[in-house]
């Protein structure tokens, strides 16, 4: 079982992000349940989501402690609570910064981490400019499976399509394979079209 | 058809599937989803035939049910935590009138104080109002027990609730089956009730029932929930058979062939116990589970024979009644009690507003009952410093202010002393890293 803890605030699509999440691998005829920490939402305030991926039936319920993969989505919460806490040491850490991890003073965190398991990426900017609204998520999922492979990139555009029918959704699909390149760069791993190529 | 989603959004699907005639809708979180959902699906057509009503309060929500089920219709409705006892004057009388409305509660806490998340507390406080009520474990039996519960409440003119976990089951997407209308509409035939109001066959329903004969009535009711276990039995057999999956039943057993430690337990906690279950048999552990799904009528024969073996139980509660501990442990108590070789046991609260049921403590209560049992309730990872402080304040001034208020400041000033010690450290790492 893989398990991912996504923290950002209300308004960000936090829980939208680990529903894609499931949904992706849904599409790869894995089983995934994907909540949120059931606070009462509001704009702004902390929020997190967990997703749970796994090739058997998931019975497990409890909030996850100790995630495999972390996602960021906001990194003024390091700051705010301790974002880090249970991270496996052979996990991955992704955060939506235009910053290195040593402005965040979270260095130490990321050489902890094997390498290539931290890896930033302004998913917010790549909203903006692609889809005209400051929400991460799709970005941030599309850089995360240039990391981890858990999901690949066509389940996770086809996630996204699901979840916002139309020219929004196209709209984050292409946030998502721009935000996935990045990554792919940092990691010397193939681009979304190369990928594509290779599929086609 | 297999999909990744939502359990309100499934539980609407399916609900819908039942082709419900009026489903009578109010918000109240963590329900709202499905009425929403609902809601949805009669806008856009794909639930035919329905009238889909926003009424003003809970107590409205159920009235309208009850009025709508008398005049002949399939009814529909859902809540959770204060809006279930704002309505609970015509809950008691949906099951005295015997009328088989379905009502979904997205089980939460009852404040004060005031608390959105999940527990049994709802259920718990009108479990003796006549109505059957089921607990489902996951989203796939959140959703499948809504075909049964419409099937048993109209062949027994028995209001049913389904028991679903707010937040834990209302609030997670999975992967669920949602069924074909084909396959609903074979298990669950057309609604025909054993009495209606007709103007073309006037009856009144609702008589004033005196002395020589409110007995009588209250029997009835008594004896329809008793031939219920038998019914509930074959309903969830019929459903296997037709929709290939286990849902609803009395109880389901879990790892009890040679199991001496049973635990008994209602909800979706089950998922949780039984991965605990098998890692504590990997170490050789005699555990086992009974998972309980119809809490009423209460299955104690079956409950009694599928414990038979059994040397401890422990029993999780995940609600409390303060002046006497779990309703779930008072109620196996009393089951226990007729057998030849009682076993001993545990009772258990935990889960409640909210608090995370995790792995780790369920492990160390489950090992504790067997080397070290308590004496009445035990309060799963109850922060004892907390109350010892709290008490301790009571016993010192009369007007000593509300325990609510008071326990959320220690907490609030123990974050900030830990906060102050963080810092400090680090301050103290970087001054040494420097120098």
């Amino acid at each position: 079982m893989f398990q991912v803890r996504i923290h950002g605030r209300g308004g960000q699509g936090v829980v939208t992000a680990a529903e894609m999440l499931s949904v992706a691998a849904f599409i790869e005829g894995k089983h995934a349940q994907a909540f949120p920490s059931f606070g009462s939402e509001r704009m702004g305030a902390p929020v997190v989501a967990f997703c749970r991926i796994s090739d058997r039936e998931i019975r497990l319920r409890e909030p996850i402690q100790n995630p495999d993969a972390l996602i960021v989505q906001d990194a003024t919460l390091f700051r705010a609570m301790d974002v880090l806490e249970g991270l496996s040491p052979s996990g991955y850490l992704l955060v939506n910064t235009g910053k290195s991890f040593a402005d965040l003073h979270q260095d130490a965190i990321a050489a902890r981490l094997s390498q290539g398991h931290a890896q930033t990426v302004a998913a917010t900017e790549l909203a903006l400019s692609h889809v005209g609204r400051p929400a991460p998520n799709t970005s941030l999922l599309g850089a995360f499976t240039a990391m981890s492979g858990l999901v690949s990139l066509a389940s996770v555009l086809e996630a996204i399509r699901r979840t916002f029918p139309g020219k929004v959704g196209e709209a984050n699909v292409i946030a998502a394979r721009a935000a996935h390149d990045i990554v792919a760069a940092a990691l010397g791993r193939p681009a979304a079209a190369a990928r594509e190529a290779l599929h086609a | 058809m297999l999909e990744q989603i939502e359990g309100s959004k499934a539980m609407a699907k399916v609900i819908g599937l039942c082709r419900p005639q009026v489903v009578c809708a109010y918000p109240i979180t963590p329900q709202t989803h499905i009425v929403e959902g609902l809601g949805e699906l009669v806008r856009t057509g794909d639930v035919q035939n329905c009238e889909f009503i926003n009424v003003e309060s809970e107590f409205a929500a159920l009235s309208v049910a009850i009025g709508a089920s008398a005049a002949g219709a399939r009814a529909y409705t859902a809540t959770a935590s204060q809006g279930l006892l704002f309505m609970a004057e015509a809950v008691y009388n949906a099951a005295g009138l015997g009328l088989p409305i379905v009502m979904t509660l997205g089980n939460r806490a009852i404040g004060a104080p005031i608390n959105i998340w999940n527990d049994h507390s709802d259920a718990m406080a009108l479990r003796e109002s006549g109505w059957i009520q089921l607990f489902a474990e996951h989203n796939q039996e959140a959703a499948d027990l809504h075909v049964i519960a419409f099937k048993l409440a109209e062949e027994l003119s028995v209001p049913t609730m389904v028991c679903v976990d707010g937040f834990i089951l209302t609030h997670a997407m999975e992967r669920i089956d949602i069924p074909a209308q084909a396959d609903v509409d074979a298990y669950l035939p057309p609604y025909e009730p054993v009495q209606v109001l007709d103007p073309e066959d006037p009856i009144s329903i609702g008589a004033m029932v005196g002395p020589d004969a409110f007995t009588e009535v209250r029997y009835l009711q008594f004896y329809r929930q008793q031939t219920a276990f038998r019914l509930i039995e074959q309903m969830a057999r019929d459903f296997r058979q037709r929709f290939g999956r286990e849902a609803g039943g009395l109880l389901r057993s879990y790892a009890m062939d040679d199991a001496e430690t049973v635990v008994v337990a209602m909800g979706s906690i089950n998922g949780t116990i039984k991965d605990v279950i098998d890692e504590m048999r990997g170490e050789g552990i005699l555990i086992g589970l009974v998972s309980l799904v119809t809490f009423r009528p209460f299955p104690a024969k079956a409950l009694r024979e599928v414990l038979t073996q059994a040397r401890d139980v422990i029993v999780i509660d995940k609600s409390l009644d303060p002046g006497m501990g779990g309703p779930l442990a008072s109620n196996i108590a009393i089951a226990l009690r007729d057998m030849p070789q009682s076993p001993h046991m545990h009772a258990v609260i935990a889960g409640l507003g909210g608090r995370p049921v995790t792995k780790a403590s369920l492990h160390r209560v489950f090992r504790q009952a067997l080397i070290q049992p308590w004496e009445g309730p035990h309060f799963m990872d109850l922060n004892e410093r907390v109350i010892a402080r709290e008490i301790h304040r009571k016993g010192k001034a009369r007007r000593s202010g509300p325990s609510a208020e008071n326990v959320l400041k220690i907490l609030e000033r123990e974050r900030a002393e830990r906060a102050q010690r963080a810092d400090a450290e680090r301050q103290a790492a970087a001054e040494k890293e420097t120098s």
